[in-house]
């Protein structure tokens, strides 16, 4: 990569591993979430649903704000992990957290929408034959809503991959630590000549962008024949 | 007393009408025989577990799948029911051969290949082991569901109306599985169906209901061959003999060996010897007092009345006795008057070769 300059390189790749953590923890955490809003009924449903959708309405940086205000060096759950040795404030993890949060309800809402077009009828079909509860889920189930769960994955990634205003709150904009390509967009812009480093970031970004947008229609689309074809 | 091979008791409200039956069959096949709207899914389905908001007992056997009263609800994946659906219900994302695996994978069960083969082998779906399920034609479907259903080990098997969305030839192909499963006598059935021919060719057991009751049950042959025993529509009452298939002749005809009495049917695919049921539509009999001479008929059964069942319009059903066994007769309440009928009157029973379909026909034993 001769034309992106060590800074630039640096925040690319920053955001690929922070928006790759990201997808990679909340995606099972989503799925679970959206199969217990698709398929159960339990009290305190609506105000679980809230809660996923929240970060969707919130502001960004009300959302950053709140993150610091849990997870700062400071306050208790912030000062624990850090204890543990997974300090999260102004840390790349920080980073990775704010983005999986972000992007979390966009997942969840895709998924559950896959999960709530698999046929009822066929999970039944599951159990008569002796699948278990999680077996039915395993066998019949996540197959037949993987299309949904690989969109819901690109989105979130896609998602974690442009988060700004929570990230920049809650970790700040620290070149190597938490300058992911949207941060670093923003503090080339903030500097004189700064411009084409900033297209050059732009350039990548939509690349990356374009690029999953593709890989998902293209995974979809092969899960998609693989269940229709005889 | 030999232990019912299925005992059920239920309670449950459902929309229209409360449920509320309590039966127990013998082994081979139970037919539910209802219209819809009588409550035979709602019982299969909580035979198999699947809607729980019912109470009461159910036993398969000498295991107990739900007793309310000592608080058993298996859940429905530990009741090991092969639950034949009328939509299949299929896995669209796997092959055949994994569909008909399904339940061995999920169980854990070691790998059994000559029941598997046997059990592909008599379903004729060798062929389809590599395909995708969603191509499959309705009756391979059917089949593979069978199939699918008794290969999960069960120690019961539920049909709702597996024949249902089949069209006519895929019924004929679809029944003799069912025959074949009860005449093999391994696993009970429970056989949900609305169709009188479906009854008269698998039934040995019919339990009848209506609006969530049961008005009938008892042995198949005995219900169906009752005049009072109305299966909603008048022009599909009929009763069910038994026969052995007696020779095959060149102009087209099938004769059949009844008690003694030739009896000629359109060609059926039957070896000479074997035995098969034989329904006759209570409206395609005539009745005579003298032997008839001169008549295109070639079915002629000498019998005594046994019943008289005067409905409320202007129809009459006998039940006559004939060496063949119990045969019905509906004819006109101005006939029955004409011709001085009552019970004990010797008469003969006149039945048209061509109103018996082949479809009419079924297998042994029953």
């Amino acid at each position: 990569m001769t034309w992106l300059g060590p800074a630039e390189w640096q925040a690319v790749a920053l955001s690929l591993k922070v928006a790759g953590w990201a997808t990679v923890l909340s995606l099972p955490i989503a799925i679970w979430i959206a199969h217990l809003l698709a398929r159960e009924e339990f009290p305190g449903k609506q105000v679980v649903n809230g809660l996923v959708h929240l970060p969707l309405i919130l502001p960004p940086v009300v959302t950053g704000y709140l993150l610091l205000l849990t997870f700062g060096g400071t306050a208790p759950i912030g000062a624990f992990l850090t204890k543990l040795g997974l300090p999260l404030a102004f840390r790349w993890t920080g980073a990775a957290l704010a983005a999986a949060i972000m992007g979390f309800p966009l997942m969840v809402r895709a998924i559950r929408l896959s999960i709530e077009a698999v046929d009822p009828k066929l999970e039944a079909a599951a159990a008569t034959l002796g699948a278990s509860r999680w077996s039915v889920f395993a066998t019949v189930t996540l197959p037949l809503a993987l299309p949904g769960i690989i969109a819901g994955a690109i989105l979130g990634f896609a998602k974690a991959m442009g988060e700004f205003g929570a990230t920049i709150t809650f970790v700040s904009n620290i070149p190597g630590e938490t300058r992911t390509v949207p941060s670093a967009i923003y503090s080339f812009l903030q500097v004189p000549g700064g411009e084409n480093a900033a297209l050059r970031l732009v350039v990548v970004s939509i690349i990356i962008a374009m690029g999953a947008l593709v890989a998902s229609e293209v995974l979809a689309r092969r899960v998609a024949k693989r269940m229709e074809d005889a | 007393m030999t232990q019912p091979a299925l005992s059920i008791a239920l309670r449950a409200q459902r929309p229209g009408f409360d449920l509320d039956v309590d039966f127990t069959a013998p082994a081979g096949l139970t037919v539910l025989f209802g219209a819809s709207g009588s409550g035979k899914t709602s019982i299969v389905d909580a035979v198999a577990g699947l809607t729980r908001d019912v109470s009461g007992r159910i036993a398969v056997g000498d295991q107990v799948l739900l007793d309310s009263t000592q608080g058993i609800c298996l859940p429905a994946h530990e009741r090991r029911i092969g639950y034949v659906f009328q939509d299949a219900r299929l896995f669209p994302h796997l092959t055949v051969r994994r569909n008909l695996d399904y339940a061995r994978r999920v169980t854990r069960q070691p790998v059994d290949v000559s029941r598997f083969d046997k059990v592909v082998e008599m379903l004729g779906i060798a062929h389809l082991l590599d395909r995708r399920t969603p191509r499959l034609s309705g009756g391979e479907k059917q089949r593979l569901a069978i199939g699918r259903a008794l290969l999960s080990r069960p120690q019961l098997i539920l049909a709702d109306e597996p024949l249902a969305a089949l069209d006519a030839p895929r019924k004929d192909e679809i029944l003799p599985y069912f025959e074949r499963l009860r005449d093999e006598g391994e696993v009970p059935i429970l056989y949900v169906t609305h169709s009188t021919s479906e009854v008269a060719r698998l039934a040995t057991t019919v339990v009848a209901l209506d609006r969530g009751r049961v008005v009938r049950q008892g042995d198949a042959i005995e219900v169906l061959g009752d005049p009072s025993f109305s299966p909603g529509d008048v022009r599909s009452v009929g009763a069910v003999i038994k026969a052995r298939v007696a020779a095959h002749h060149d102009d087209g005809l099938t004769e059949l060996d009844a008690g003694g009495i030739p009896l000629f049917l359109p060609r059926i695919a039957r070896d000479p010897g074997a035995q098969v049921r034989v329904r006759i539509a209570a409206q395609d009999v005539i009745l005579s007092r003298g032997r008839p001479e001169a008549i295109s008929a070639l079915n002629c059964l000498p019998g005594v009345v046994q019943e008289v069942q005067e409905g409320a319009g202007p129809g009459a059903i006998l039940s006559l006795d004939t060496a063949a066994g119990r045969v019905l007769a509906r004819i006109t309440k101005r006939s029955l008057a004409a011709m001085d009928l009552s019970v004990g009157t010797e008469l003969y029973a006149i039945v048209k070769t061509v109103a018996v379909a082949p479809s009419d026909v079924g297998g042994p034993k029953g």
